[in-house]
């Protein structure tokens, strides 16, 4: 209690958190001003959310080249929490402009939909900085909590009920697990809440069997929410009976959440005990690829697919967490260097994948891969973007994706881990194979569907940038790898 | 002109590269302003080629010129690091060629479905991925420009191509990502005995593991580079992707694309791993001369002309090949010469497979005849053509095929003089063979009585100007090497050297 009491007490470092507090800010003034708006206006609630992303992001410039805590140590500033904090605003601004079409057109509750994705959002930038047992938590279910409301925005569709409440009980579930695990850890550490006071209270406390299981119960809280396999089962139904733009904002802000919440606790509390955790996640990578591609090979709807896919790329991040190896640290860093550049790169293909099936299911198409058929002959600009993307997730040049999946690689060769390298190498041809039947379908069949597809054009604009932005770091990967190798923990 | 020296290579790499970027504000439905953009830039990519080829410092061309080692991404130690010499400059000078070649040959006629802006895209992203993969220094670089170059002939078969497109594009898709893995594995393997991913640092540096690790590295190179050529028996990719190819696809994979697997061997698996190469000497050596006469073989029972010719790539490059695997001075000579003169010849063959086709609507030898009755010009290039590919002394063919049995006559140090003696005579049946049925593919398709059903000669025009365009260079060239070889031969010679200094020759 001394220390939460200290945590209120000492003065707050207001820069530091200003960040936070622009977004609040503004969630809150979405929310208000959505009341004063017409039924037909409610669509200015997105100019308004994007002009407060836009001044997170500015904040979060105004903080580049600092490095300092704040609330007692538990919040920290550096490079790191920068980053992902520009990060954060980047996957929220396009999930914005994904959004606006999906939301104006059809579904209602514009206003609270766009407070609750800052909120979620929001809960992604704490996360970032959070050094604190506690203020991880918080994080975590801000991301989560909305997020349950979000996906059960289509009340009318009983199958966007079922993935809301799917998504509820694994969430529920998941935190329960994970807060048994921290309770533990605040137990076995002698009342520690910051992560680098654990981490010098369990180091030799002669503890380690209830280390162990605390770190187990936390991994496995972690799990459920970057959708690894086994703790998977809820993300392809829920993604596919959340509003799409919904799905996009899951299984990119709210898995990343979860990424940088496990790497920060991996590297900050629990880098003594690595040789426990490290091959819990070898084993979880493995299936979490395997098992990922392997069902997505069968999938024949678009969102769904993209759920498998996407589990399947966790798989590839949880490789670098298989590799970290505190007693060497030149593998380590190029471990966390090599996860921080895929999710970065992984973001925004993945973003720039659901934007283009969200266009097309709601101009002329449908979510069905059959329906994909001769998509380049009706558009293709949509066909020549959503190709793009695709090849990007499937790591094949000319995009970004190639070298996320060839740092990761390297990094495991270089860890002497090879099986894993291996298994990732079988894994990307398994991959390369769903991600080009849809391209196939696009480019060599004649289209079923008749008529144009317009596609708006900020949708559009968004996806072009996107994308022209993945070719960039593919011809110069420096732009990210520099920032990832400025930002390791 | 200085800045040439050091950044013409790069320019000349990436100038079809801006014509991508420039085509995406084409609107899609100008069909002019698309080649015309694509005729711009394919052809001052190789106006800058031919520049940077006159800085070429002839006299030393076994040394690394015009070179650029600039920071790429120091995180894996990867380093943009380009630069040319006598091996590489044919090659890379024949990837500009053809590649504007073909744009030209595309102001003629678009194959169906049309949507002339992608394909003029994808043929300045696939020019790109080539010449870059002649001039990249650096393991990374070399394999990055080479996965380029999948994924637009991917699209060219797939969306252009004949009946059996998709079966095609996805055959080649499969074969050569399957390929590309192991090479990078052969190269990563490099970087972790060296610490380097630059070639010529690795080269320098020898004594790469024991002689397990370096045969192992070896075969991994092994199967991407031989998938690429594509040697016997990892060949039927090939048949499928140059028949379902679009003529100029099917010119471009012929022309360069499968030179790149015998210059990945030249460039990167034998000067970095000489003993390991006079190991697999042998093997490769036995395969090659399969190919050589297995291609000949399938060549007689084609109907098709275009697989024909596609088959005949294989026998061609099989020969390549075996110049490779003597390790010799001539043979290595030869097996160069022999890839400049298949990109011509073969390059040629597919442009006219592609325009009888246009014209007769068919590509069935049987149902062809009397070309040179009803169109004796085009007859002609096409006997031409025939001719050159079979290896008759005077035009092109004839020298690669003639210095790599010379070569395998006398192997170099380390390998079995008996072997590649019977190799040889191996090879010089595959002569004969080759002779045989290009001969007969003459006699039906130029020869004889025109058939009925082309009687009326209907939409049977002689060589259009825009065809004689893209032709005129590709013939005198052949005409040219075959009375000049030095042409080539002197370029490559010093480089070659070079090279064989690494097996203490």
């Amino acid at each position: 209690m001394e220390l939460a009491q200290g945590a209120l007490t000492s003065p707050v470092d207001w820069h530091a958190i200003a960040p936070e507090l622009v977004l609040t800010a503004f969630a809150c003034l979405v929310l208000v001003v959505d009341l004063f708006l017409a039924e037909r206006s409610k669509w200015l609630a997105m100019p308004l959310s994007a002009i407060g992303i836009l001044a997170t992001g500015a904040a979060t410039l105004s903080l580049v080249g600092s490095d300092r805590t704040t609330l007692s140590g538990s919040y920290e500033i550096d490079a790191f929490a920068l980053l992902l904090k520009g990060l954060f605003c980047v996957i929220g601004f396009i999930v914005l402009a994904i959004s606006f079409d999906y939301f104006r057109s059809g579904v209602r509750y514009q206003g609270e939909y766009y407070f609750l994705l800052l909120c979620s959002l929001l809960g992604g930038l704490v996360m970032s900085s959070a050094r604190d047992l506690v203020t991880i938590f918080i994080a975590i279910e801000l991301i989560s909590v909305p997020g349950f409301i979000m996906t059960g925005l289509r009340k009318g569709d009983p199958k966007s009920n079922e993935a809301s409440l799917k998504f509820f009980l694994f969430g529920v579930l998941s935190t329960a697990v994970m807060l048994y695990g921290m309770s533990l850890i605040y137990g076995v550490s002698g009342g520690a809440t910051r992560l680098d006071q654990i981490r010098e209270a369990i180091d030799g406390s002669g503890n380690e069997p209830l280390v162990m299981l605390s770190v187990f119960f936390v991994v496995v809280g972690f799990g459920f929410k970057i959708s690894a396999v086994p703790f998977h089962f809820w993300a392809p139904d829920t993604y596919e009976g959340a509003p799409s733009p919904v799905a996009a904002f899951l299984s990119t802000a709210s898995k990343i959440g979860g990424f940088v919440g496990l790497l920060v606790l991996m590297f900050k509390a629990f880098p003594e005990v690595a040789d426990i955790w490290r091959p819990v996640f070898a084993v979880l990578a493995t299936l979490t690829m395997t098992v990922g591609n392997l069902i997505a090979l069968r999938q024949r709807h678009i969102i769904r697919l993209l759920a498998y896919s996407g589990i399947a790329q966790s798989g590839y991040i949880l490789v670098a967490l298989a590799l970290i190896d505190p007693s060497s640290p030149g593998v380590s860093r190029q471990a966390l260097e090599s996860a921080l550049v895929y999710i970065a790169i992984y973001g925004v293909m993945d973003l720039g994948a659901f934007a283009a099936a969200v266009a097309y299911a709601r101009r002329g198409g449908s979510y069905f891969i059959d329906d994909y058929a001769g998509l380049w002959q009706r558009s293709p600009v949509l066909a020549t973007l959503l190709t793009g993307f695709l090849l990007s997730l499937a790591g094949a040049p000319p995009m970004a994706g190639a070298w996320a999946k060839l740092f990761v690689f390297l990094a495991a060769i270089n860890a002497q881990v090879y099986w894993l390298a291996v298994v990732m190498g079988v894994n990307a041809v398994i991959a390369a194979w769903y991600y080009l039947a849809v391209v196939k379908r696009m480019f060599f069949e004649a289209p079923e569907l008749e008529g144009p597809v317009e596609v708006p054009y900020l949708l559009r604009a968004v996806m072009g940038v996107a994308a022209l932005a993945l070719l960039v770091v593919f011809i110069y990967p420096p732009v990210i790898t520099e920032l990832a190798e400025r930002s390791v923990l | 002109m200085e800045w040439l020296d050091t950044w013409g290579l790069s320019l000349a790499v990436f100038l079809p590269m801006v014509g991508v970027v420039v085509l995406l504000f084409v609107p899609g439905s100008m069909d002019g302003v698309a080649k015309a953009v694509g005729l711009l830039f394919t052809g001052a990519a190789l106006l800058v080629g031919v520049a940077v080829g006159l800085r070429f410092d002839y006299g030393s061309a076994g040394a690394i010129q015009l070179e650029v080692n600039e920071r790429w991404i120091p995180q894996i130690d990867a380093r943009y690091h380009v630069g040319i010499d006598g091996i590489a400059l044919p090659l890379f000078e024949l990837s500009l060629l053809v590649s504007f070649l073909c744009i030209v040959y595309l102001l003629w006629h678009v194959p169906s479905p049309g949507k002339t802006k992608a394909l003029i895209a994808l043929t300045l992203l696939l020019e790109t991925g080539m010449t870059g993969t002649f001039i990249a220094l650096d393991l990374i670089l070399f394999f990055i420009f080479w996965e380029v170059v999948l994924v637009p002939m991917y699209f060219m078969i797939g969306i252009w191509g004949g009946p059996r497109r998709e079966y095609a594009a996805v055959k080649f898709f499969l074969y050569t990502l399957f390929g590309s893995i192991f090479m990078l594995l052969g190269f990563l393997a490099l970087y972790f005995q060296g610490n380097t991913f630059d070639m010529i640092a690795l080269r320098e540096q020898g004594n790469l593991g024991s002689t397990l690790v370096q045969n192992l590295t070896f075969a991994g190179l092994f199967l991407g580079f031989a998938i690429k050529v594509p040697m016997w028996p990892f060949h039927t990719w090939l048949p499928d992707a140059h028949t379902e190819a679009p003529t100029i696809g099917s010119v471009l994979l012929a022309a360069v694309m499968l030179k790149m697997g015998t210059y990945g061997f030249i460039r990167i698996a034998y000067p970095i791993l000489p003993d390991a190469a006079v190991y697999f000497a042998p093997v490769i050596g036995i395969l090659a001369v399969i190919a050589i006469i297995y291609g000949a073989l399938c060549c007689f029972a084609q109907s098709d002309l275009k697989r024909l010719i596609a088959f005949s790539s294989v026998g061609h490059m099989g020969f390549v090949m075996l110049g490779i695997a003597t390790v010799s001075d001539r043979g290595i000579n030869g097996a160069i010469f022999g890839m400049v003169a298949h990109g011509l010849i073969t390059g040629m063959l597919f442009f006219l497979a592609g325009s009888i086709h246009e014209r007769f609507h068919t590509r069935e030898i049987s149902s062809l005849g009397g070309v040179l009755q009803q169109m004796p010009r085009f007859g002609s290039v096409l006997v031409y053509a025939g001719i050159a590919s079979l290896g008759l002394p005077g035009l092109a063919g004839f020298w690669g095929e003639m210095l790599a049995l010379l070569g395998s006559y006398q192997p170099g140090a380390g390998l079995d003089e008996g072997l590649f003696r019977i190799l040889m005579v191996g090879g010089g049946i595959g002569t004969v063979l080759t002779a045989g049925y290009l001969l007969w593919t003459i006699q039906r398709v130029a020869m004889g009585a025109v058939p009925e059903k082309f009687a009326d000669g209907r939409g049977l025009f002689d060589v259009h100007p825009l065809e004689w365009t893209a032709w005129a260079p590709l013939l005198a060239l052949i005409l040219a090497a075959g009375i000049y070889p030095r042409m080539v031969l002197g370029v490559t010679d010093g480089a070659v050297q070079n090279l064989l200094k690494s097996f203490g020759g």
